[in-house]
Order: structure tokens, then C-alpha cells, then sequence
């Protein structure tokens, strides 16, 4: 009993299916789509893939037609042991097919070696913003060197219309292992190797939040490694940069008049997924001031504790540079490069329990008590 | 079989050799111990095909598990560490420890009898290079229990199938994860190389008379060409596990980025060896269609020569491509472009193999048993694979498309979609002759379907979350990118593969106790293995065959219109 | 009977095909040669990449005689195999130990060579790029040289023995030819490592 061969009418409806979805992905509003390009390179990229897309149906239709039609056709009849006339090849046939192919590689190639040139060897205007990239395990720093300014996890990039271009002209390495910046709505994705600088450039045409991550696997975190790209209107921006730009002691004075804070860990209703079950709320305060869950107690804190190996604020003793700069760190929308939202209750958690949120993440639990972990949170929560 | 599909293989009986394949088979531990002393090239072929056989059935469930964790965001059926060490082994078993020992398996099997030879040139050297490549798979999975780990859970690899420096620096990753898998691949990689070696003494030095260079089988052509790729790009791979062992443990600075070292200089080496890899693995899998399609459909091959040249082409042209795998770590313009053009450039050849296939078909009577079933499933499924690789090669749009599901897409739809269903079409297609009873059509047809299912649900459906900005190596994801509901039926598609596999491996055991007896020549081919009982006795032809065409069977079943008067 | 004769006439003249031996070989080379390849190249991209320790310049001496012996031991293998060819056996086993003695010669030039380096300019594998490189690519054709000198031992062993004889000549010129495949490496190497990388 011989089985009907592979019918062309499923490969039909699937092939609309996939053209349905692919209009889909185009329009919605999907984050990630490669399809919604919101910057120069990201909208050259996308059109040459339509190109692309275009030949290649092309070819796989005028292909797949002709094998099927070819199954069908040619399929043995029933009760017939005859041999068909033997055809050992045709040099008219086999030509066309070489000359054929050759000629759309040809066409391919130059439609790639336009974008590809222009994309990547885009001169720099001198309105362009500079911006430094470093990959870490697990977190993203950035740097503006006209600026001054360090920041970790969430990049800030002004609008670039075509009436006033800013584009972004960026930098990257890495401190560690290889990384790569893929924000795919700004663009294709760029590789962060430590001991080399690449770079790329984008210029985003639309205010909004824009995410990303990691793609390339850096260690047990990798997942983890999220971005954010927050394009705001140049004023803005400039209000951003002022606010990175201002220092801890100005910040310290406004803070001075300060004697207690709400209670750190009570007031927020976000649950971290895996939040351990230690730490309750802490007793408000107590009667003696030096044990008080204040700003000032954190800090001392803080400064006490291996924290300031690592981190920096500015500032204050804090410099240490293998982990996320703090200075602003109330400025971010997320933690943990966008392990966890940036609450009060999770910061808490976080700190207790970096591992918590993201297993093999390169931050140890310091196994302070709750009452340490409330302080150094209250004073984390002044760093604005 | 139903009588009327041979009519041509009755009238050639007293030329084939009946004589029966084994005598007395002696005690349960004289047959044990002849397969581990074998040199019989078709011994050591069934033990790689078996041993590999195995090994997919352990990546499988690895696989499974990796879908299990990815059918929902945020999922915890598995830690990070444990997940990534899933996709690293899931990739490094596959190629490794499955890919190529089924090939050389095959290989092994059908190259002597092909080219009417009694045996490899070298038979102890390819007993050794099977053990060795066994030795080699043992101890990666050794791993899972050898010692503890950076999280104290075991050491199997967890640093990705391509294990970038410098993260496999003794700095990232202190415990032995990376050990294993330098040194089982080290084996594994001596292995390869010698069957290499012995598959090229083969083909050149050991054919039967009369039967030239141009009129050996395509599949022995193909297998010196995938046998010269293993020499050319195995060794890499070799040299950079040195280097990284001694990185490692000898203090060397070769990927110590602190000391001036360089992660891109790993990236070359890796895949100046990974991409002729892929080649290795798929040159067979054209080897077993060069030889099914044309038996079912009842017509020689179409262009034999241009097919030689076209493999070969493709042989030597797939060593000049392999930065399409580093269009991101930032070669300069120029380097991006050559890169583009040569990888470009690989589907000239690539076209008119299949090209040349669909002339096969053309024309033709074709037959649909399950062994022309699969090798169907794979021409469709081949073209869009290419496709997809010529999409990919595009370096612009590759910078979106790099490292993410899209890539792991397209490539498992070349190694499942073209490679492991030519696989199991040289399996249908071969099992007769290797153990002398036909596979069940009605299992096989099961199989074909689900796996015909099971293969588009997931894969499929798997390039819409790459295009989505879903990268991979990833152990969970975020709810709000709009990629759960494609990741629940890529996993959905994964349980319906497993179930058809396992329908495959019941037949498989089930038809060598009851399958149907099937003769010498059951699909009535026309190539030399067909000329020996199934199995063939240990010394496979009694006397030296001579040939004087490509297809000395047809010759033999219609002497009214032999090949050898056209070639 | 398994023949499966054809039907038009037999084949005509001789059926040659290459020696077994000499494809293996060959091959061999040819994976061999990629694997040095890869050195080579590691090698010529880490020069001047060293961001301390002792430079090429600095340390390393020219090692013209001991070449010269592993050159020349091209020469004598040569002499050897035409010796065997002809049946020659006092000659072969002369112009072979003439190879294995130059070939233990070279061997120990680099000894003598890693001991200054090690002892006097504290330069090991570990020291820095360069140390890295050098020892490895160096290192690794030592290797090949002492496998191959380990092979032709046993040969001088079986031929002291009275078990080489003339009809051998085709497996001695097997072994030659991975001998002038370590020679043209080493060419290479001195190339890369003494000329181009000082």
C-alpha cells in the first residue's frame, strides 16, 4: 500500500499563515520585533530584509511548485513495473541552473553591501552624543564621557529627528567575557569583548522605553541581563544629565535635617518571585537613634560593610568598580538589570538575597541581620 | 513488500552470492566479545550507528527538558546552572556524539561495499578510532557525576556548544565543567580524524576493477569529500582545546584577555573549525539522497558529474564562509562583505545538487516507501533551510538576526530537518541490508507523520520568536515580548517529535525479531552492496567484483540497456 | 558465486590505484598541517601583543646549526630510502642512524635553547604572550619531531634485527615522508618564530 506523497494543499495554507503573521509582527507593537525599526540603522536593516524575504519566497515558491507538481506527476501508476527512459543529465538545463542562481547571489550581494557600508561605516557628525558601553556579568555600565556621568542598566538617549540630529555614536567593551547590546527596535546587535572597543551608532526617532538584552552567553545570569534604552526629548535628557551629574554631598546636605525614615519595608505591595521568607518588616524604630533604620545608619553601614569594594557612590569612601555605580540608583526603573522592579521591598530582598533573583549572579548575600538590610535600604533610597 | 514492486531483481538470483551471513553464532559471551574485537567495517559501522542511536535518545530527553523550562516565562522546572548545562550538552551530544558517529557509522558500513572492497584499508586503525570516539562520549557524560562544579552540582559542561573565551578561562569558570569538555572532544576529534584517513585510503585505494574515480557511487564521493573536511577543520578544533587546556592549567595567556590576549582570535578558531563541521554533517545526509532518490524513482541520478563537482565544490567553498558566525563581534566592513559574498557563494553548488534531485524525480516512476517518504520531507525541507541560511548570510539584517531563535531555527532545520531525515531514509533504506528483515512500512508511516508534525510544529514556529528579539541560550523570559504562546508550541511540537522517535526505536527493535525477510536486493538498486546476501557474510564479495558503469546492477538487470554503453 | 561480472569485454591494461600507505600518510600531513596552521597563525597575531615580560628581540638566539642538522636530515632520510630501494641494507641502516642522530642533535639544540630561556631570561609558558605562543608552537613540533624519531628507532631496532629487508622499501618511505613533513614545518616555524617575529 503506497502513501500519498506530501499534498501541496496543507503547504499552501501554511505559507498564507506565515505571511499573515509575519504583517502581524510588522504593525504590533510587540517590544522586541524586529519589524517596528525606530532609528536609521534599524530601518535600513529591516527594508533589506523585506527584500530578502521577497527573493527568497520567490524562490521557494517557483522550487516547491515544481516539486510537488513533480511528485504527483511522476508517480508510479499501479500495476506498472516498467522503467522509465533513463536521463543521465542535460548541459543546457544544468547551465540555466548555475547562471540563474548566480545572478541573484549577485543582486543579493550588492543590496547587503549597501546597507552593510552605509550602516557601518557611517561617518560621525559632531552633534553626535558619546556614549561608552561595558558589559559585566550581569549589568550593563554606561559612561558619557562629555558628560561626565556613569550609569548602570538603563541608557538615556535623546530623540534624533531629522530636524535636529543627536544620533548615538557608541563604544563598547567589556570587563569581562563577551557580551552584546541588542535592542532590536534601535538596531542590529553589537558584540562587547574585553580587551577590544567596537563600536555602533543609532538615532532614535521616537521618545519612548525601549528593551533589550544580552545576546551572547556570559555565564549562569545571562538571561537576566536585560536593557533598557529610554529615549527622551532633549530636554529632558538634559534634565536626566543634570540630575547623574549632581554629587552625593549636595544630595547629603538635603538630606542632613533627616532624622528617621517611613518604615523601608512594609509599604510596597510588589512581591519579588522568590522572595525569602526572613524578612519580615522590621520594627519601626526603636528608642536609641544610632539603631534607628534611617538614611544616616545605612550609610554608616554600608560604608562598614564590603559594599564599597565594589560600588560607587559618589561622593562618600564608595568606589569600587566591579559592580553597578549607586549614585543615582533611585533614578532606575529596575534592579538587577531588570531582574526585578525597583521597589523598596525589593531592593530589601535584593540585598539580602541577590541570589533570590537572579542564581549565579556575581553579588553575595552579605548574611546581614533585617535590621542592616533596612538601613542600607533607607539609605539606598535616598540616592536619587 | 508486494511482489510487483521488484519484478527485475528475480531474474539476477544465481549471480548473488546466497551464502547465509553467520554460521554457529557460539555462546552469549562469544558474541559480545567478536563485536568488541571487531575490525569488521560492518561491525564497527552498527556499533557507531547504535552508539549514536543512544546518544540522540539522551539529547532528546535533554531536549524536552530545555522545552519543558522554556513553555512559559518565568518558569523554574529547572535552575539556570542546570539549564545551561542542557543546551550545552544538547548541542555538543548532538554533534558530537550523535552527528558524526551515525555518519561514520554508515559510512563505515556501505563505503567498502560500494567500491566491491573486502574491507577498510585500514581495519584496526578504524576499530581504534570507534573506540576512542566511544571513549570520548563517555567521558563528557562522565561529567554529570565527575566532580563538583562551580555551584556544587556536577561538572558537565555549561559554557555553550561553542564555549567562548574568555568564559572558559580558568578566571570564569573555575570548576572542571570546561575540562570534560576539552578533553572528551579531544578523543572524540582523534577519533573522527581516523576514520577520515581511512575513508580516504578507501575511496582512492582499495575499488574494485573497472570501477574509475567517475564511476563510483556519489556516496562514496561525498564521504571523501566530508572525510577531507574532517581533516581540514577537526584539527582546529583540536588545536584550540590545547590551546585552552593550557590556558588552563599551564598558565598560557592564549585567550587571557588581561595579558593581551584576544576573546575574537577563540571565535576565528572555533569556527574555521564549526563551520566545515555543519558540512560534515550534512555531505552525507546529500550522500544518502543521492543514492534513495534515484532508486525510487526508478531513474539514474541526473548529472552525475556536475553532482562530484558540486560536492566537492561545496567541500572547499564551506572553508572560506565561517565568519558568518561572527557578523556581530565586529570585523570591519570589508570583512563583513567578503564574509557575505563567499557564504553567498555556497549556495550556487548547494542549488544544483537540488536542482540535480529534482531532475532525478523528474520524469521518474517514484515509489513512496517510507525510505523515499523521509528523503521527500527532506527536499522540501532542505530548500527552506537554505533559505533561511541565505537570509542569515545577509550581514546587515544578520545583526538582528544573530544569536537569536531565528539562528537555532534555521539550523535545526538543516541538522533535524534535512540531516536526521535523511538519517532515518539511509535507516529504512539500509536496515534490510544490515540485518536482513525489512522495518515495518506501517510504523515507519507513523513515524514519517508525526515526525512530519512534530518537526514543523516546533521549528516552524520557532523563527517567529527569533524575529521577535528572542535570543537564545536563555533559561526564561520575559511575559511581556510576545513570546509565550509561540514557545508553548515549539514545545508542544517537541513531545509529538519524541513520540514518533519512540514509535521509530520500537520498530527498530521489534523488526529484527519479526520484520519481513528482505532478501538481497528488496528495493531492486542498482549499487554493489545490493549484490551480497543481507546480511553480508564477514568477507562481503567471494570473488573481486568488476565493474563497467556506475550502476553494475542495472547492467546486470537489463543487459538490453546498459549504463556502460552511455558512459 | 558473488561476482558481478559485466558484459562488455574485461577492463583494459593494469589496475593501478595509490599506495594505502601514502594517502594515510598524506592525510595525516594534511590535518597535522592545520593543526600547526592554527599555531602558526595564533603565533603572528600576538606579536607585539605583549603587555609585559621579555620580547623576542630580547631573548631569543638565532638557532642556525641545530636547523641545519633537522634540514640535512632530509637529505640523509633521502639517501636512506634510495639505499633500501636498491636492496642497499648496510647503507640504509647507515644513512638512517645518520637522520636519527641528527634529528636527537636538533633536539637537543632546544633543549639547550629552553634552558637559557627558562634559567637566564625567565621566560616560560605562563611569563607572558610570547612565552604562551612560543612554547606552544615550538613545543608542539618538538612533539612531532620525537614521534617521529621514536618511530624510526623501532625501524633501526627491527633492521639491526635482520627483519627490514628490500621489499620494505615502501613503508620506510612512508615514515620519510612525515619526516620531510616535520623539516618543512620546522622551515616554517623558524620562519615565523626567528625571522619574522624578531
Amino acid at each position: 500500500m503506497r502513501s500519498r506523497p506530501k499534498s501541496s494543499s496543507p503547504l499552501c495554507r501554511f505559507s498564507a499563515a506565515v505571511f499573515a503573521f509575519c504583517a502581524t509582527c510588522a504593525h504590533a507593537s510587540l517590544p522586541t520585533s524586529i519589524f517596528a525599526p525606530h532609528s536609521t540603522p534599524a530601518s535600513e536593516e529591516n527594508k533589506l530584509s523585506y527584500f530578502v524575504l521577497a527573493i527568497s519566497a520567490l524562490i521557494f515558491l517557483g522550487v516547491s511548485s515544481l516539486l510537488v507538481y513533480a511528485l504527483l506527476r511522476y508517480r508510479a501508476r499501479p500495476n506498472d513495473d516498467t522503467e522509465p527512459p533513463q536521463v543521465f543529465g542535460s548541459l543546457q538545463i544544468e547551465l540555466s541552473w548555475t547562471i540563474i542562481p548566480i545572478l541573484i547571489i549577485v543582486v543579493l550581494f550588492l543590496g547587503t553591501a549597501r546597507v552593510l557600508f552605509s550602516v557601518q561605516d557611517a561617518p560621525k557628525p559632531p552633534s553626535a552624543l558619546d556614549v561608552v558601553v561595558i558589559g559585566h556579568q550581569f549589568w550593563w555600565e554606561f559612561r558619557y564621557p562629555q558628560y561626565n556621568v556613569v550609569a548602570a542598566n538603563e541608557l538615556h538617549l535623546p530623540v534624533s529627528t531629522r530636524s535636529a540630529p543627536r544620533p548615538a555614536y557608541m563604544k563598547l567593551t567589556s570587563a569581562d567575557v563577551v557580551h552584546s547590546f541588542w535592542v532590536p527596535q534601535l538596531g542590529g546587535k553589537t558584540d562587547l569583548l574585553p580587551n577590544r572597543v567596537n563600536e555602533m551608532w543609532t538615532d532614535p526617532q521616537q521618545t519612548g522605553m525601549y528593551v533589550g538584552q544580552c545576546a551572547q552567553f556570559c555565564g549562569p545570569q545571562h538571561a537576566k541581563m536585560l536593557l533598557r534604552v529610554y529615549v527622551d526629548t532633549p530636554e529632558d535628557f538634559q534634565k536626566w544629565i543634570s540630575g547623574q551629574q549632581r554629587m552625593q554631598a549636595e544630595l547629603g546636605q538635603a538630606r542632613a535635617s533627616l532624622v528617621s525614615q517611613p518604615d523601608a519595608g512594609s509599604s510596597n505591595p510588589a512581591v519579588p518571585p522568590h522572595a525569602p521568607a526572613t524578612h519580615a518588616a522590621p520594627a519601626a524604630q526603636s528608642g536609641d537613634a544610632s539603631d534607628a533604620i534611617d538614611a544616616r545608619n545605612g550609610q554608616l553601614v554600608f560604608e562598614q560593610q564590603a559594599c564599597i569594594n565594589c560600588h560607587t557612590i559618589n561622593g562618600t569612601i564608595a568606589n569600587g568598580r566591579y559592580g553597578p555605580d549607586l549614585t543615582h540608583l533611585m533614578s532606575r526603573a529596575t534592579l538587577a538589570a531588570g531582574a526585578a522592579e525597583n521597589t523598596p521591598g525589593n531592593l530589601q530582598a535584593w540585598i539580602a538575597d541577590p541570589s533570590a533573583f537572579k542564581p549565579g549572579c556575581l553579588m553575595p548575600a552579605m548574611h546581614l541581620s533585617d535590621r542592616q538590610n533596612a538601613q542600607i535600604t533607607a539609605y539606598l533610597l535616598t540616592l536619587k | 513488500m508486494d511482489g510487483q514492486s521488484m519484478p527485475a531483481a528475480q531474474g539476477i538470483e544465481g549471480a548473488l552470492d546466497r551464502t547465509p551471513a553467520h554460521s554457529a553464532r557460539g555462546t552469549y559471551l562469544e558474541v559480545v566479545h567478536s563485536w568488541i574485537v571487531t575490525v569488521d567495517h560492518k561491525k564497527l559501522g552498527i556499533l557507531y550507528i547504535a552508539y549514536a542511536l543512544v546518544f540522540l535518545l539522551v539529547a532528546g530527553v535533554e531536549a524536552m527538558l530545555i522545552r519543558i523550562q522554556l513553555i512559559r516565562p518565568h518558569n523554574d522546572f529547572v535552575s539556570p546552572f542546570t539549564f545551561n548545562r542542557l543546551f550545552t550538552m544538547h548541542g555538543t551530544t548532538m554533534v558530537f556524539l550523535v552527528g558524526m558517529p551515525i555518519l561514520f557509522g554508515f559510512g563505515n558500513y556501505l563505503v567498502p561495499l560500494m567500491i566491491g572492497a573486502r574491507d577498510m584499508a585500514f581495519p584496526r586503525l578504524n576499530a581504534f578510532s570507534f573506540w576512542i570516539a566511544a571513549f570520548g562520549g563517555l567521558l563528557l557524560y562522565y561529567s554529570f557525576i565527575g566532580g563538583v562544579g562551580l555551584a556544587g552540582t556536577g561538572s558537565a559542561p555549561d559554557v555553550a556548544w561553542f564555549a567562548y573565551a574568555p568564559l572558559t578561562e580558568k578566571a570564569f569558570s573555575p570548576g572542571h565543567t570546561v575540562d570534560y569538555w576539552a578533553v572528551a572532544l579531544l578523543a572524540s576529534g582523534i577519533g573522527s580524524i581516523g576514520t577520515a584517513i581511512n575513508i580516504l585510503a578507501t575511496v582512492f585505494c582499495m575499488r574494485c576493477k573497472g570501477m574509475t574515480l567517475l564511476r563510483i557511487p556519489l556516496l562514496p564521493w561525498l564521504y571523501a569529500t566530508t572525510s577531507f573536511l574532517v581533516l581540514v577543520a577537526v584539527s582546529p578544533l583540536t588545536a584550540c582545546q590545547a590551546m585552552l587546556l593550557i590556558d588552563r592549567y599551564l598558565g598560557g595567556h592564549f585567550f587571557d584577555t588581561q595579558a593581551g590576549g584576544s576573546a575574537i582570535l577563540w571565535a576565528h578558531f572555533f569556527w574555521i573549525f564549526g563551520h566545515p563541521e555543519v558540512y560534515v554533517l550534512v555531505l552525507p545526509a546529500f550522500a544518502f539522497a543521492n543514492e534513495i532518490i534515484p532508486v525510487f524513482s526508478r531513474k539514474a541520478i541526473f548529472g552525475y558529474p556536475a553532482m562530484v563537482a558540486a560536492s566537492v565544490g561545496i567541500g572547499f567553498i564551506s572553508l572560506g564562509v565561517w565568519a558568518h558566525h561572527m557578523f556581530t563581534i565586529g570585523l570591519t566592513s570589508f570583512g563583513n562583505a567578503f564574509f557575505t559574498l563567499s557564504t553567498m557563494l555556497v549556495s550556487i553548488p548547494t542549488g544544483i545538487k537540488t536542482f540535480n534531485w529534482l531532475a532525478t524525480l523528474w520524469g521518474g516512476k517514484i515509489r513512496f516507501e517510507t525510505p523515499m517518504l523521509f528523503s521527500v520531507a527532506f527536499l522540501f525541507q532542505w530548500v527552506i533551510a537554505g533559505l533561511t541560511g541565505i537570509m542569515l548570510s545577509v550581514s546587515a539584517w544578520n545583526w538582528q538576526l544573530h544569536n537569536s531563535y531565528f539562528v537555532v531555527a534555521h539550523f535545526h532545520y538543516v541538522l533535524v530537518g534535512a540531516i536526521v531525515f535523511m538519517i532515518f531514509a539511509a535507516l529504512y533504506y539500509w536496515y534490510p541490508k544490515m540485518t536482513g528483515r525489512m522495518l515495518d512500512e506501517r510504523l515507519g508511516k507513523w513515524h514519517f507523520w508525526l515526525m512530519v508534525i512534530g518537526f514543523h510544529m516546533t521549528f516552524d514556529f520557532m523563527h517567529f520568536p527569533g524575529l521577535l528579539g528572542m535570543p537564545r541560550q536563555i533559561y526564561t523570559y520575559e511575559p511581556d515580548r510576545g513570546w509565550n504562546t509561540l514557545n508553548f508550541i515549539v514545545s508542544i511540537g517537541g513531545f509529538i517529535q519524541a513520540i514518533a522517535i519512540l514509535i521509530f526505536v520500537y520498530n527498530l527493535v521489534h523488526s529484527y525479531f519479526r520484520g519481513e525477510e528482505a532478501g538481497p536486493d528488496p528495493w531492486d538498486a542498482w549499487t554493489l552492496e545490493w549484490a551480497t546476501s543481507s546480511p553480508p557474510p564477514s568477507y562481503n564479495f567471494a570473488t573481486d567484483p568488476q565493474v563497467a558503469s556506475r550502476r553494475p546492477l542495472w547492467d546486470l538487470k537489463h543487459p538490453e540497456d546498459p549504463d556502460s554503453a552511455f558512459e | 558465486m558473488a561476482t558481478v561480472s559485466i558484459q562488455h569485454g574485461t577492463v583494459e591494461g593494469a589496475w593501478t590505484q595509490p599506495a594505502r600507505g601514502t594517502i594515510a600518510m598524506v592525510s595525516l600531513i594534511i590535518a597535522e598541517s592545520a593543526i600547526f596552521t592554527i599555531f602558526v597563525v595564533a603565533y603572528l597575531y600576538y606579536i607585539g601583543h605583549d603587555v609585559l615580560g621579555p620580547t623576542p628581540r630580547q631573548v631569543l638566539e638565532v638557532p642556525w646549526f641545530y636547523s641545519i642538522c633537522l634540514i640535512s636530515s632530509s637529505g640523509s632520510i633521502v639517501l636512506a630510502e634510495h639505499a633500501i630501494e636498491h636492496g642497499r641494507m648496510a647503507a640504509f641502516r647507515l644513512w638512517w642512524a645518520v637522520t636519527i642522530l641528527l634529528g636527537i642533535t636538533f633536539l637537543f639544540g632546544t633543549g639547550v635553547e629552553w634552558h637559557k630561556l627558562i634559567v637566564h631570561d625567565h621566560l616560560t609558558i605562563s611569563t607572558n604572550l610570547f612565552g604562551t605562543t612560543y612554547y606552544s608552537l615550538v613545543g608542539l613540533h618538538a612533539s612531532h619531531v620525537v614521534v617521529g624519531l621514536i618511530m624510526m628507532l623501532f625501524v633501526m631496532a627491527f633492521s639491526l634485527a635482520g627483519a627490514v629487508r628490500q621489499e620494505h622499501a615502501y613503508r620506510v618511505k612512508t615514515l620519510a615522508l612525515y619526516w620531510h613533513f616535520v623539516d618543512a614545518v620546522w622551515l616554517v616555524v623558524f620562519t615565523v618564530v626567528y625571522v619574522v617575529g624578531r
